[in-house]
């Protein structure tokens, strides 16, 4: 049986298929598809179904960019990615991007040579306890067990925090957040620590939320983002400005159902540029000038991703907070697009 | 191939080297060493180009920054502000204690199970060829996440060991108790059991590069003594019953030479336990075996047993009837004749195949990764490679010492080996 | 009339006292015929007690129908009363698909790896049964059977399906005329293999393999003219020009010529018991001329040749596979040039191959080991060169003793391939659960999903090593 054919077909297929062009751009375009670094499966952010379609806050704005660069929503593919392997991937280019809630840190923008190139979710590590443990604090945890993912910052920034209030604990690695969640009902952590976000999202799906409260401490900055390669500057200004784009989308009041209406009426100079009608704005980044109108039509403005999948209503119910506009006081601010 | 003897001598033309078998051999050597030689260049050219690309170099350096994360079991001292080869360190010694604790009990459950299913006991043989069936044939990673989870699920939390002033005034008992006269406790996130404490110490020595604490030294001496000491009482009787025929009565003095001296010294060291109490949150003092450990450890028991079991097994049906009845017929009794006669000789049937189990077992220890046990895959090649971006380092770091821990069971294992197989002469 | 003292007829029989017949005699000797035995039979019997009493009401409460696993706790709780604990395979419904084939396998698509599988053991069964009709035909109508099915239960295409009935249907006839013809099938068989399971257009696996078209003619024209080995050599050369050079294009001319393609599939859409089969399957198959060679290598006396296939070999099964993945997922890249994309899958299945490769030579050097001496000094004396002593009497005799150690291997390397979902990738045991305990209907779910594909390994599993038995002992009786 001899199938080393096999072996060579694949290579060969390999070999020719991927050749690598300059830029990334140029790679995406010339591919037909967006190769996105997503999580292996994290309620609301990023997760596949039982038939492998995608969804999620971040699988959104990979929707989005491939709206952008190839006009066309469906054209991703989702490579997952653990903790543990996401960096390589980007790095040894198997991914374009990764939208795969990951921490902004000098150490990773410089060791890693990775570039964050926006946040989107704008976190911080928390914990979450029993109601009847009886604590109302993160600092009365002496001596607690804590669950803790590993392959994050949240390990790191746990034993910062422990350390710096002079208290022990006991932690327990887990390997995922489904495994976190399975141990923390179980009783085999007094406390699950990781980013708020995830906090709300796993009380939200227990059965018995009320009993359950999630500390007041923020332990840590948590900014989330999407992470390039550093030294394809454009590519990182194609991630960068599709999501400014949703974010001017939501301050403008344009949203997936209105766009065209919008465009139709504006007399708002931003607003035509973002859209495509006046200026060749995408052109300068290597887009199609309507690339910023396609990712709108195609996903929704900031608002609307965040309000679908994770926001209050959906079984995540998380509350707009840091991550609201920065005219309703959050954080979200686009520069000016001009 | 045969060299033809005594060739006439004949001039070397360079045709030769592929058509003449005697030159041929270096012609293929030398094209293989080419080969091989082009292959590494070529992969260390890739090498450069592409830490060239991703702006890395290779050092490992790296290894003497502080490491800043927390180990949950450390059997030697750390903290996170250690550095990181010292994290390498304990997960080196987290998966060698996984792995020794795991070949002693895989062995001692394999002959058991092994000689249970020769039982004629129907009911049993039966039992044991279910179990050795089953947990052959499925993955050892389902076998070590069920057991991490039955662990963490069926056993107490903390809190179920707590007696509240309301249920003292009402003379109830708590929901969970201590094990082994209330030393023992087993919770849902570990195993604590008492830890060891010296009152009294020798102190240290310090001999500039490296400081040696004489109280484990003293401890080490003591016992290697009783030992060597306990064989020259079994020689001596050896020899005493080879003259005269009469084995002298030694069991009370073995007893003696083996436990007096540690137990004197124990005693004059101030040895006592101190024993897990619950406090906070969680017992305090003693030791915490984690239960990654446990499960770790139970998993790769239980499936490596089904491995050993079989092998013994195997052993003991390789004796031939014939041994057995001989030495029936020479007047001993079915204990004996098993202790005496069958399993020496079944041992050199079975030490080579279990030699690969030990093998399996301590690389199977890596598996530990699954439950985020830290061992050395999950300390080096988990949260060291993802926190540095060393992939290159850590990987081969990790498979050298792998290797190294894989060689040296091979080499005392084989040692041991040669010890016991038959001296052909 | 005299008096008969002495009794002239015999008396019949009397039955046995009852402790020496029926039950209680089996009993007193299998399970209670001493003290220590006593007592094994009461513990034993109590354990199985002590299980079934656990065990059995949660399957007994079993659910099979459900939407979610809040649902599911609800119908057991109606039926078997509140507090009741009862098993939820209610999962398997929407993930069936996904534990089989991978959550991302196109659904419209399932028929092929379905169809590969099923042709898997035609291929195999030439090896297998060399020239033995009886057993052919058993296997093909099985397989025929099982591809009726199943293909139709996958919906497959009335083409596609026409076509796979047609090719069993040939094959059955050629087993009836000519067995021994099926092998041009088996050789085939990978590039078939390929093209169902990743797609794409037919034309690359049939130049691809004419590569080895390429390499047998140059041998065979060549051989007489210059000999053996730099025939071979040649041939090689040629075969590796060909797979460079000819290859891409001429499929690309082909393909354009006379399109023939099914949708393509990447790799990172396996997933589920698909992927561990491949994962599987893929590393015994190649690792197989690899290890013969590393095996080979080992036992030559030429030194430089001996050392390199000695440290690959101890190298390799020194370090846990796991650590092999990690090189696959994290290093391997590292040493293969910047503008080559190997994905992921292939990485591992590299990795996968290396590692059984090693383990394969290992069982090849002792069944080497195992020939008697005779049969070398035979080949020796019938003055045979190297690569003809091998491939006419040793590798042959030493292969057909090391069948069930291979079989044996495969095992292992089967339920190794659960280890791969630590670099990501969605085997079943782990990766596909892991989906399910995400998705929000069925989140806090645990033991069904495991014990679903532990089940399936069993099986799996199960059946081989009692096949490697059977042929074990199959093997053993022709030999002795």
């Amino acid at each position: 049986m001899k199938k080393s054919v096999f072996l060579g077909t694949l290579a060969a297929a390999a070999l020719v298929s991927g050749m690598a062009s300059a830029t990334t751009l140029d790679d995406v375009k010339a591919r037909g598809e967006l190769i996105c670094g997503s999580n292996t499966g994290l309620t609301g952010f990023g997760a596949p179904d039982a038939s492998g379609n995608w969804t999620g806050f971040d699988v959104d704005l990979c929707r989005a960019i491939a709206a952008a660069v190839l006009g066309d929503a469906t054209k991703v593919k989702f490579v997952p990615t653990t903790g543990e392997t996401r960096f390589t991937a980007l790095q040894s280019g198997e991914v374009d991007l990764l939208v795969r809630n990951s921490t902004w840190t000098a150490s990773r923008d410089s060791e890693l040579a990775l570039d964050f190139v926006a946040v989107n979710y704008y976190d911080g590590q928390g914990f979450m306890v029993k109601k009847d443990l009886g604590v109302s604090s993160a600092k009365e945890l002496d001596g607690a067990t804590v669950c803790i993912q590993t392959g994050t910052t949240t390990e790191l920034n746990l034993a910062d925090f422990f350390k710096e209030n002079n208290i022990s604990y006991q932690p327990v690695n887990v390997a995922d957040d489904a495994e976190a969640q399975r141990q923390y009902t179980a009783g085999a952590c007094d406390a699950f620590t990781t980013d708020a976000s995830g906090l709300a999202a796993t009380r939200a799906t227990l059965p018995d939320a009320e009993n359950h409260i999630i500390l007041p401490e923020i332990i840590s900055k948590e900014p989330l983002g999407p992470v390039v390669r550093h030294g394809d500057n454009n590519w990182g200004d194609v991630v960068r400005w599709t999501y400014y784009a949703l974010l001017i989308a939501e301050e403008k009041g344009i949203t997936q159902a209105n766009v065209e209406e919008v465009l139709a009426s504006t007399n708002d100079e931003e607003v035509k540029r973002l859209l495509g009608a006046s200026g060749d704005m995408g052109a300068k980044i290597g887009l199609d000038n309507a690339a910023f109108k396609n990712a709108i039509l195609a996903v929704g403005n900031y608002g609307e991703i965040f309000s679908r999948n994770i926001g209050e209503g959906t079984s995540i119910n998380l509350a707009r907070g840091l991550n609201a506009l920065w005219t309703q006081g959050g954080l979200q601010y686009a520069p000016p697009f001009r | 191939m045969t060299m033809a003897a005594e060739l006439p001598k004949e001039n070397f033309r360079l045709s030769m080297l592929i058509f003449d078998t005697r030159y041929r051999s270096y012609t293929i050597q030398a094209v293989v060493l080419g080969l091989f030689i082009l292959l590494i260049v070529w992969l260390g050219y890739n090498v450069d180009r592409n830490l060239d690309e991703r702006g890395k170099e290779l050092s490992i350096s790296f290894l003497w920054q502080r490491a800043g994360y927390d180990i949950p079991q450390t059997l030697i001292p750390y903290t996170n502000d250690n550095v990181h080869f010292r994290a390498l360190l304990v997960g080196l010694t987290n998966t060698l204690a996984v792995a020794f604790c795991g070949c002693i009990l895989a062995t001692i459950l394999g002959v058991v199970i092994g000689v249970l299913r020769l039982s004629n006991n129907w009911l049993v043989s039966r039992l044991m060829t279910v179990y050795v069936e089953v947990f052959r044939n499925v993955p050892l990673l389902l076998w070590v996440l069920l057991s991490y989870v039955i662990l963490t699920e069926t056993m107490p939390a903390p809190r179920d060991f707590r007696v509240t002033d309301e249920m003292a005034a009402a003379g109830e008992a708590p929901a969970a108790a201590m094990s082994f006269f209330d030393t023992v406790a087993v919770t849902n996130r570990g195993t604590n059991v008492p830890s060891p404490l010296l009152e009294r110490g020798f102190g240290s020595v310090d001999l500039g590069f490296v400081s040696v604490n004489l109280t484990f030294l003293a401890i080490v001496l003591v016992i290697a003594g009783s030992v060597y000491s306990y064989r020259r009482l079994k020689s001596h009787a050896r020899t005493v019953q080879e003259s005269t025929g009469v084995r002298p009565v030694t069991w009370w003095k073995s007893l003696l030479i083996l436990f007096a001296p540690i137990i004197a010294l124990m005693i004059a060291l101030g040895l006592h336990w101190e024993v897990p109490v619950l406090k906070g949150f969680n017992f305090q003092g003693g030791i915490l075996v984690a239960h990654a450990f446990t499960a770790l450890l139970l998993a790769l028991t239980l499936y490596t047993a089904a491995f050993i079991a079989e092998i013994v097994r195997g052993g003991i049906q390789a004796i031939s009837r014939g041994q057995t009845e001989a030495a029936f017929a020479l007047g001993l009794r079915p204990n004996r004749t098993m202790s005496l006669v069958v399993l020496p000789q079944a041992l050199r049937v079975i030490i080579p195949p279990l030699i690969s189990q030990f093998l399996n077992l301590t690389k199977n220890t890596s598996l530990g990764v699954a439950i985020s046990y830290s061992d050395l895959s999950g300390t080096l090649g988990g949260i060291t490679r993802n926190q540095t971006g060393r992939e290159i380092e850590c990987v081969f770091l990790m498979m050298a010492i792998y290797l190294s821990i894989s060689l040296t069971i091979s080499m005392v294992m084989n040692w041991y080996n040669r010890s016991v197989q038959l001296k052909a002469r | 009339m005299t008096i008969s003292y002495t009794r002239t007829d015999m008396l019949p029989a009397m039955a046995p006292p009852v402790s020496q017949r029926g039950l209680v005699k089996w009993l007193r000797e299998n399970m209670l015929s001493t003290r220590l035995n006593v007592a094994l039979t009461v513990l034993a019997t109590a354990f199985i007690a002590f299980v079934a009493w656990n065990i059995f009401p949660w399957f007994w409460n079993s659910v099979w129908n459900a939407g979610s696993l809040a649902e599911c706790r609800a119908i057991v709780a109606a039926s078997a009363g509140e507090g009741a604990s009862g098993a939820c395979w209610a999962f398997l419904k929407p993930w069936w698909g996904a534990f089989i084939f991978g959550h991302q396998y196109p659904v419209s698509d399932r028929w092929r790896p379905v169809l590969a599988f099923g042709l898997l053991f035609v291929a195999l069964a030439p090896i297998l049964f060399a020239g033995q009709r009886r057993n052919l035909t058993i296997i093909f109508s099985v397989v025929a059977a099982y591809l009726l099915l199943t293909l139709y239960l996958a919906s497959a295409p009335g083409l596609a399906f026409a076509l796979a009935m047609l090719l069993v249907a040939g094959l059955v006839a050629v087993s009836q005329v000519q067995p021994e013809r099926l092998l041009w099938f088996t050789l085939l068989y990978p590039a078939l293999c390929f093209w169902l399971l990743w797609g794409g257009s037919i034309w690359s696996p049939i130049v691809a393999m004419a590569g080895f078209g390429v390499l047998y003619a140059i041998f065979r024209f060549a051989s007489p003219v210059i000999g053996f080995a730099p025939a071979a050599g040649a041939g090689v050369v040629a075969a590796v020009l060909w797979w460079l050079f000819a290859d891409a294009p001429l499929a690309g001319t082909l393909q354009e010529m006379i399109p023939v393609d099914l949708l393509r599939v990447p790799s990172d859409k396996f997933g589920g018991f698909l992927l561990a089969i491949v994962i599987g399957v893929t590393g015994i198959t190649f690792s197989l001329p690899i290890g013969i060679l590393l095996a080979l290598g080992r036992q030559s006396d030429m030194p430089i040749v001996k050392m390199l296939c000695v440290i690959f070999i101890e190298t390799i099964r020194g370090v846990p596979l796991i650590t092999l993945l990690f090189v696959a997922a994290f290093v391997l890249g590292f040493f293969l040039p910047p503008e080559a994309d190997f994905d992921l899958l292939l990485r591992v299945l590299i990795l996968v191959t290396f590692f059984a490769a090693a383990y394969l030579a290992e069982v090849l050097r002792g069944s080497l080991a195992a020939l008697p001496r005779g049969q070398y000094e035979a080949a020796d004396a019938l003055g045979l060169d190297y690569w003809r002593a091998q491939r006419l009497i040793i590798l042959p005799q030493a292969l057909k003793i090391s069948i069930p150690a291979i079989v044996s291997s495969f095992i292992g390397l089967f339920k190794d391939t659960t280890l791969v979902v630590i670099v990501a990738l969605y085997e079943p045991l782990k990766g596909i659960t892991h989906l399910v305990r995400q998705d929000v209907n069925w989140k806090g779910i645990y033991w069904e999903p495991y014990i679903f594909v532990g089940v399936i390994f069993f099986l799996f599993c199960f059946g081989m090593s009692r096949y490697s038995k059977y042929l074990e002992l199959k093997l053993k009786t022709d030999h002795r």
